[in-house]
């Protein structure tokens, strides 16, 4: 039976990692989850300098899911690479390094300077954060802008580029052709969609920085369709996640179109998840007689 | 840290909407440190779908218990369940209290309601024994009294009704103990757990006083290992300050590394 797959030049043992921001750096959960299991490891995304985040409070938990609005807060890039990367690279399976910028160059600096790192799995580019500012969704949701960033990176490095695209645009194909054309190896869909709560008694907003991104099973069916769009407009392979929470979800969005699948808000609740979900995988594959993961990707029939 | 499934030894209603839960978790309980935290799934709730923390009250052989109040739908389908029933909890977790040394401090605790449960094991394991301050808005919010009077600490009660104990609130007390002996200032340390207002007041306290204290931090949680960064608070650094984890570098921090100002 065959559970690898490939993310570009990147060969994974299994199609299913964790998506970035619900995991750590991994070492975090190294005491609860068997890390070598995973197909790849993927850490929370990394901007040159250290970045503070946003005041709190920073997620609420909401109907099937949760808001969070944390501001990307993190190490910056020699940060990470001094307090995170001995332990990452000792790992036996990649590590994918998901990182973002506020301009062009920045991203392009950033992939740089993990292109120069060496034995990185791949670089996941983070265009669709809805929490801060400047950067993250300014870039996933201009076609343009997408273009360049990307187009940026590839020259930048020779290793994987995944694309995280934003859900929230009208129409997803046209920006997953454009990564793809600007030189990306695969994509990532979907990202949190933007969302707001508020607290009835003291009429405030549940999140400090009052909007924030939506994730977990409430979001599932919509993360299904986009990828389902997004399948059917490029060639390159597809990272599937928003909802995962069982092997169930994640053969749903294999065959929606996904090569592999990412377990996100899940991993808060229940860290045994991804490897559930592989174990699952296994079993789904044996009880249908499957022997390739990969014959699962984009096999609904639409009888279309 | 360890995830295991551990079962409802008793969950008992205690005063009020205060319950005690017991629970069977032979490989967590040992491990346990004064001011950790279990952050617990509650499997009833099916659309709420995170963890809770719950500050770890007692040890006792293979269990832990938890001391918790109702405020909303995660505890209150935790107050329905029954012995026999199973949870999946993560502990223990984060950063807890400094046990004094033998011939140390005398140790003040100061505590706010259930904030009391959180430092039992502190008095239990502490080998000088020293006055908890508790306070609460009524009788009812006065918990565990009669397991802190059993170790033998001095109980010094206050209610913001007059109900039960001295009338006002628990810093007042405090204030008095720490003014009358104003020479023997240098052998005392405060540890504090309860709401954040008076968590702030006692760290004024410490500060105006020069006492060392630790404050047990209540702040909003998510995953309780350190991924998601959701519990932080600001805390000073070495040329300014940064966000730290309630769940990991705390939930017990030195009081005056905390960063009021810029906290809410």
């Amino acid at each position: 039976m065959n559970l690898s797959v490939q993310i570009g030049k990147l060969t994974i043992q299994n199609p299913v990692t964790v998506a970035s921001g619900t995991f750590g750096y991994a070492v975090e959960y190294s005491r609860l989850v068997h890390l070598s299991q995973l197909g790849a490891v993927t850490v929370k995304g990394i901007r040159l300098n250290p970045v503070r985040g946003n005041p709190t409070p920073r997620t609420a938990e909401a109907a099937s899911g949760m808001l969070n609005a944390i501001g990307l807060q993190g190490p910056g890039a020699d940060g990470f690479i001094k307090k995170y990367w001995p332990f990452l690279k000792e790992l036996k399976v990649p590590t994918i390094i998901n990182i973002w910028g506020t301009t062009v160059e920045e991203y392009a600096e950033v992939a740089r300077r993990f292109d120069a790192l060496g034995g990185v799995g791949a670089l996941e580019l983070n265009v669709s954060c809805p929490n801060i500012k400047e950067g993250g969704a300014q870039f996933g949701t201009d076609l343009k802008l997408l273009a360049q960033v990307v187009a940026a990176c590839r020259k930048a490095t020779t290793l994987p580029l995944i694309t995280k695209m934003s859900p929230n645009v009208v129409s997803i194909a046209p920006f997953a052709k454009a990564a793809e054309d600007a030189g990306s190896d695969a994509l990532a869909i979907t990202n949190s969609y933007p969302a707001m709560a508020i607290d009835i008694e003291t009429r405030k907003p549940k999140l400090a920085n009052i909007t924030g991104g939506l994730t977990g099973p409430a979001i599932k069916p919509i993360a299904i369709k986009l990828i389902w769009e997004a399948a059917q407009a490029v060639k390159i392979p597809i990272i599937g996640m928003g909802g995962i929470q069982n092997a169930d979800d994640a053969i749903e969005f294999l065959m929606a179109g996904a090569t592999a699948v990412a377990v996100g808000t899940a991993n808060f609740y229940e860290p045994q998840t991804p490897l559930q979900v592989i174990a699952g995988i296994r079993e789904f594959m044996e009880r249908k007689k499957i022997s390739d993961v990969r014959e699962i990707t984009g096999s609904v029939q639409t009888g279309r | 840290m360890l995830e295991q499934t551990v079962q409802i030894v008793s969950n008992e209603r205690d005063t009020d909407f205060y319950f005690r839960l017991v629970l069977r978790a032979p490989q967590i309980a040992p491990l346990i440190q004064p001011g950790q935290f279990a952050h617990i799934r509650v499997t009833p709730l099916k659309d709420a779908l995170l963890r809770r923390p719950f500050s770890i009250f007692q040890v006792a052989g293979d269990t832990f218990s938890i001391l918790y109040k109702t405020v909303g739908k995660g505890t209150e389908a935790l107050s329905r369940m029954r012995a026999g029933e199973e949870l999946s909890a993560i502990a223990p977790l984060g950063h807890g209290f400094t046990v004094p040394e033998s011939c140390g401090e005398i140790p003040l605790l100061v505590a706010g309601g259930y904030g009391m449960a959180a430092m039992f094991l502190l008095a239990q394991r502490a080998p000088q024994k020293g006055i908890v301050f508790v306070g609460g808005r009524k009788r009812v919010d006065i918990l565990c009294e009669k397991e802190f009077a059993a170790l033998g600490w001095d109980v010094r009660v206050t209610t913001e009704d007059g109900s039960h104990g001295e009338k006002g609130l628990v810093t007042q007390p405090l204030l008095a103990e720490i003014g009358s002996r104003k020479s023997e200032i240098g052998n005392r340390k405060l540890f504090a757990c309860g709401p954040t207002p008076m968590l702030k007041a006692v760290g004024k306290i410490a500060e105006d006083f020069n006492v060392p204290a630790e404050l047990s931090m209540d702040e909003h949680m998510c995953c309780g290992v350190g991924v998601c960064l959701t519990c932080v608070i600001p805390v000073k650094t070495g040329d300014g300050w940064e966000y730290q984890r309630t769940c990991t570098e705390g939930p017990v921090f030195d009081s005056r590394n905390i960063l009021w100002e810029t906290a809410k």
